[in-house]
């Protein structure tokens, strides 16, 4: 590296970076704690199912379980890309 | 009168759980307080070489568990505090040496022995060693560096303890949580290369009890075998000081978290 592009070398905000990635990480392990095993087989399978109807993403599909006074509610969504469905290719 | 446990854990291993649990355990005794401080790491003892008594361990926890030992055998009167005493880790047997009922026993003993604190050093990891290091506890001391995985890991913990200790299963009221920040660098928050307390405080949705910064002095300090809270000279030793006075209820604004101007003298000579 020249001495040219030592002086102009910007410290990178990686600390930023780091911020965003745990709390999105942190976010989706809060929701599944205490959840059972199964969780991430089901949304395996989950997303394969839905992918021979519509190309999503796994990063598409959440899975919250929410404790409601005495029962607990399995939350499902599928964030659906834009432009018209159709099966996958 | 029971005594209080406090186990200092993480997850993620190196992040300064036992040179936190040797500064912690001397700094209340320093209070005043009757302390005893025991290595959970069974295989992988430490805490001694830390607290500086490794040459005097002659019975360990695992022997006292197993009635090999009376707990007033095992446990090494600290050099410098009378009321200081070092319980060791075993280092030859394996991690199912220690089981729950046992480490019950030891608890009570030491309750009945009349002390004040019980500090406990967790072993890396969610395994055995580390469910019973926090199993009894009353507080915990969650040990985090400004990392990514050492945030992940620690987030991991405070819901393990939130539901898998003694107080949690009995109902007895929640395990009292702190959050230490360690090897924090000013310097590196600054330029942004390093997650922030606020940052940190943000993404766990706990405020810090202390922060420890970066400092050459804790490796001299674990190199000489004295807990690095008895070196006032050191920032890292300070803010020890600080942490402990603030699980006792004092109130202390935090220090060292930003960025100093050295003076020309201090450049040269260090502080």
């Amino acid at each position: 590296m020249g001495i040219l592009d030592f002086l102009k070398r910007k410290p990178e905000a990686s600390a930023s970076v780091a911020k965003e990635r745990l709390r999105i990480i942190v976010a989706q392990e809060r929701s599944t704690r205490g959840a059972p095993d199964y969780l991430p087989m089901m949304r395996n399978e989950l997303l394969e199912v839905i992918k021979k109807y519509v190309q999503v993403d796994i990063e598409a599909i959440s899975i919250n379980l929410e404790h409601d006074s005495g029962h607990e509610v399995l939350e499902l969504s599928v964030a659906l890309p834009d432009g018209k469905p159709g099966p996958a290719a | 009168m029971t005594a209080q446990i406090i186990v200092v854990t993480s997850g993620k291993g190196g992040v300064g759980k036992t040179t936190t649990s040797a500064s912690l355990a001397t700094g209340l005794a320093m209070a005043g307080k009757k302390v005893a401080v025991i290595d959970f790491d069974v295989g992988l003892r430490n805490l001694d070489l830390i607290m500086g008594c490794e040459r005097r361990v002659v019975y360990d926890f695992v022997n006292v568990v197993h009635g090999e030992a009376t707990l007033k055998q095992a446990l090494i009167k600290d050099k410098r505090h009378d009321n200081l005493f070092v319980l060791a880790a075993s280092q030859t047997r394996d991690k199912d040496a220690l089981t729950q009922e046992g480490v019950e026993k030891v608890l009570d003993g030491l309750s009945e022995d009349g002390f004040d604190y019980v500090v406990c050093d967790s072993p890396a990891g969610i395994e055995k060693g580390a469910h019973l290091a926090m199993y009894f506890a009353d507080q915990a001391v969650v040990v985090v560096n400004p990392e990514v995985s050492s945030v992940r890991d620690s987030d991991r913990i405070l819901g393990l303890l939130a539901s898998k200790t003694r107080r949690a299963e009995r109902g007895d009221g929640a395990i009292t949580q702190h959050l230490l920040l360690t090897r924090y660098n000013p310097t590196r928050v600054a330029a942004q290369e390093m997650l922030s307390v606020k940052d940190v405080e943000e993404i766990l949705g706990i405020s810090v009890i202390g922060v420890i910064p970066e400092s050459e002095n804790v490796l001299a300090a674990s190199n000489a075998g004295v807990p690095v809270i008895l070196d006032d000279n050191s920032i890292a030793g300070q803010a020890y000081g600080d942490t402990v006075a603030r699980i006792l209820g004092e109130e202390r604004p935090l220090r060292f978290t930003e960025v100093t101007k050295k003076g020309f003298f201090q450049r040269v000579f260090g502080s």
